[in-house]
């Protein structure tokens, strides 16, 4: 028998011994560690058997995608022949066709506007950031018409449009709004600080449905005689209010989480309130309640669903109207899936955004 | 020189100028709610309204499908709220318990070595909670609707529990004089499963000595009453549902918009609870529980006297606020006719009566006695259970 032997430091590297990498090491501690782990993975295991082929069977295999009724599709499957049939109304709800280059139009600049937003080093980032925050009333002109543009009704509007509708503008006016009472409920001036409180835990007290039963049946009592506003304005006010005093508490705890010293170093260099809150402590607060505003916007955008309880047609709205259609009956578990899914892909990506900004701005423990 | 204008002095003076923005502030405020309190009389009175409570004791004349308590058509206004505010309650509670033991079990598969279980939880948190809870409520009633058999197909538990489309009918409990004996019992061994359990904690503290709490609690408060209620001579009668025609006969139903809502809030506030639990166990640190094995604790009471209560405090204020969720959401209710607060005298009754102002003001108000109610319960709780420093 040989022995080799080796200088220190010149062996080589041994593969790990074949008991702790692979597949079936990987099961072994995963899945079958012991005896009670190994029963809830058998449990699991057997569920997923039942319940996955079942539900990818009924989901796919035996769906019916084109077909023109109920009645074109298969009986043991789904039938997603709707979707095809009504894209257009789960787009645009009721706008008018020929006028519709400006929703898309609208969607365009809209992306344009957020990758402003996002995207850190855009060309003439300055410029663009100016271009997002005009957006919304470029975009509502467009939208709705009026010099030089056919108007739109706005009862016509509907589908994903008006889901974005609603949510965009509940996130662009919240913020500004819910930092102005954010800093009101921090003041020591007695007066504004009670009103913000008041106002905050007031509307963050009743559901939001209230708020919009508030806009659809009294809120006209409260304006001028004879004037008359539009339902989605009324509607966009009051969503708009309700996400502010949520956004108000999130940026409430960034203001509490900033040591004193920041605005007591502030007043030393002499800057006044306003120079103070957006030169020193603002752009510190904001960042560290990054997560929780992005968490606001995706419930604020899961809210606008609510509007069908008024009669606005927005995702749901449509959905829900081909439920009760005739040639649709009894489709609702894939009408209201098909939804679903809308409403998961984006929220779930604008979660994982703010996941990956929470990482980004996490850096203090790793310098 | 303008350092000698008096109104420039004032307003570089701190005090003065938080005074004048102050009296600025309030003037605007009461301003703007004088104006639009003047345009609501204006218009009240253009419309030849006013506003006044009295509708509230006239006949409702509608009906409402689920009512604990005695209700019909004739009843007043102010019965149908109370019947809709018992409707919102009953749900909120059920709601409350089934999204707090879900809640946790999900959490403690989210932290589970299984891998499997650990992902069947991740996604399942992650597709409810990106979803909007109105499409929840939705979908379980238009699947429930869709799938539940008619009442003579009913699906049957024995003869006596009966699932199909007009809801889960169960036996109804005749309560005879003899059944107020267990009752009692049964409250008096909550009082003494209560005063028991601060008696072994001041042993406890005392001596070190540990009784077996859970166990002598369980046996007085569930044992107790059932041996009770036998040697009495079971004094309940129960009278179970019967097919008759085409609907069953005596017995409770809880009816399928009920079924639809509660599963559909639990399941939907379970995914938030389950990652505010899982974050909160994630937040003692590991050295808790390897120094309480390292005193010899055992793995069952390192877990109920080192890390619950720790995690407990990180816990319960975002509990507190997904409690206060779930009643709030559940005013969707009104999506699926199930006829909660909104729906009776903020729905219903304003339709009939046409006093918007007065029946949003009940609902409003309702649900604002409701948060505070849940916020300074938890808030309590909360006092209880969080570190006491020094």
């Amino acid at each position: 028998m040989t022995e080799q032997t080796y200088a220190p430091g010149t062996h080589p590297d041994l593969p790990p011994p074949s008991n702790t990498v692979g597949p079936i090491h990987w099961l072994q501690v995963n899945l079958f560690s012991n005896i009670p782990n190994t029963i809830v993975s058998l449990v699991a295991i057997y569920l997923l058997a039942i319940s996955i082929p079942a539900a990818i069977d009924w989901l796919f295999l035996k769906a019916t995608y084109v077909g023109e009724t109920r009645n074109d599709c298969a009986r043991d499957g789904a039938c997603w022949a709707f979707i095809g049939e009504r894209l257009q109304l789960f787009i645009y709800g009721f706008y008018p066709e020929a006028e519709r280059w400006r929703v898309d139009l609208s969607a365009i600049m809209l992306a344009v506007a957020i990758a402003a937003v996002l995207w850190e080093r855009m060309p003439a980032r300055g410029w663009m950031l100016i271009y997002a925050a005009v957006y919304p009333f470029i975009a509502g002109w467009l939208l709705t018409g009026g010099m030089g543009l056919t108007p739109v009704d706005t009862n016509d509007f509907g589908g994903v449009m008006l889901t974005v509708v609603i949510g965009i503008t509940g996130i662009a006016f919240s913020l500004p709004i819910g930092i102005l009472l954010a800093l009101g409920r921090q003041s020591n001036l007695p007066i504004i600080k009670y009103f913000s409180i008041g106002f905050i835990e007031f509307i963050r007290g009743v559901p939001l449905i209230t708020l919009l039963f508030v806009a659809s049946t009294m809120l006209s009592y409260f304006l001028p005689p004879g004037s008359n506003f539009d339902l989605l304005l009324r509607v966009l006010i009051m969503v708009t209010l309700f996400a502010s005093a949520y956004m108000a508490e999130v940026i409430r705890g960034g203001l509490q989480a900033l040591p004193k010293g920041q605005k007591e170093a502030a007043d030393s260099l002499g800057l006044n309130y306003w120079q103070a809150m957006r030169l020193i402590i603002l752009p510190q607060a904001l960042t560290i309640s990054i997560p929780g505003i992005v968490n606001t916007f995706i419930g604020l955008y899961k809210d606008t669903s609510l509007v069908i309880i008024i009669g606005l047609l927005d995702v749901l709205g449509v959905g829900r109207a081909s439920v009760s259609d005739t040639a649709w009956v009894g489709l609702s578990t894939e009408v209201y899936l098909f939804v679903a899914v809308f409403f998961f892909i984006t929220c779930f990506g604008m979660a994982r955004y703010s996941l990956h900004l929470e990482n980004k701005l996490h850096t203090g423990h790793k310098h | 020189m303008s350092n000698t204008n008096p109104l420039l002095k004032a307003w570089y003076d701190k005090e003065t100028r938080s005074v004048i923005v102050q009296v600025i502030a309030m003037a605007v405020i009461l301003g703007f709610f004088a104006y639009i309190i003047n345009n609501a009389i204006i218009n009240l009175a253009t419309l030849g309204k006013d506003i006044n409570f009295n509708f509230l004791w006239q006949p409702a004349s509608y009906d409402i499908n689920q009512h604990l308590i005695e209700y019909d058509s004739r009843s007043s206004h102010f019965t149908a709220t109370v019947v809709g505010l018992i409707n919102t309650v009953l749900i909120a509670i059920a709601g409350i318990i089934l999204a707090t033991i879900l809640g946790f079990i999900l959490g403690v598969m989210r932290l589970s070595n299984n891998w499997l279980t650990q992902k069947i939880a991740y996604v399942y948190i992650e597709f409810v909670r990106n979803v909007p809870v109105l499409i929840h409520i939705l979908l379980v009633h238009g699947i429930m609707v869709n799938t539940l058999p008619r009442p003579k197909q009913s699906v049957n538990f024995g003869d006596t529990f009966f699932l199909n489309n007009r809801g889960f009918q169960s036996p109804s409990p005749d309560f005879q004089p003899l059944f107020w004996v267990v009752a009692g019992v049964f409250v008096g061994a909550i009082i003494f499963a209560f005063l028991f359990s601060r008696y072994a904690k001041k042993v406890q503290d005392e001596t070190g000595k540990h009784y077996p709490v859970a166990l002598i609690n369980l046996f007085a408060i569930i044992v107790v009453p059932a041996i009770v209620y036998f040697l009495l001579g079971s004094p309940i009668a129960w009278e179970v549902p019967a097919l008759k025609g085409f609907n069953f006969k005596g017995g409770m139903v809880i009816r399928p918009e009920f079924i639809a809502l509660w599963l559909a809030l639990s399941l939907y506030t379970a995914a938030f609870i389950g990652e505010i639990v899982r974050s909160g166990i994630m937040a003692v640190s590991h050295g808790q529980s390897e120094a309480s094995h390292a005193l010899g604790v055992s793995s069952g009471r390192t877990l109920s006297l080192v890390v619950i209560p720790q995690a407990l405090r990180v816990i319960v204020p975002p509990l507190t606020s997904q409690y206060l969720n779930l009643t709030k959401n559940s005013s969707l209710a009104i999506a699926i006719g199930y006829m909660d607060v909104v729906a009776t005298i903020g729905g219903i009754s304003l339709n009939q009566t046409g006093r918007e102002m007065e029946c949003m003001m009940i609902v409003m108000a309702i649900y604002l006695t409701l948060s505070l109610l849940i916020s300074s319960g938890m808030n309590w709780y909360n006092n209880r259970i969080k570190l006491v420093e020094r």
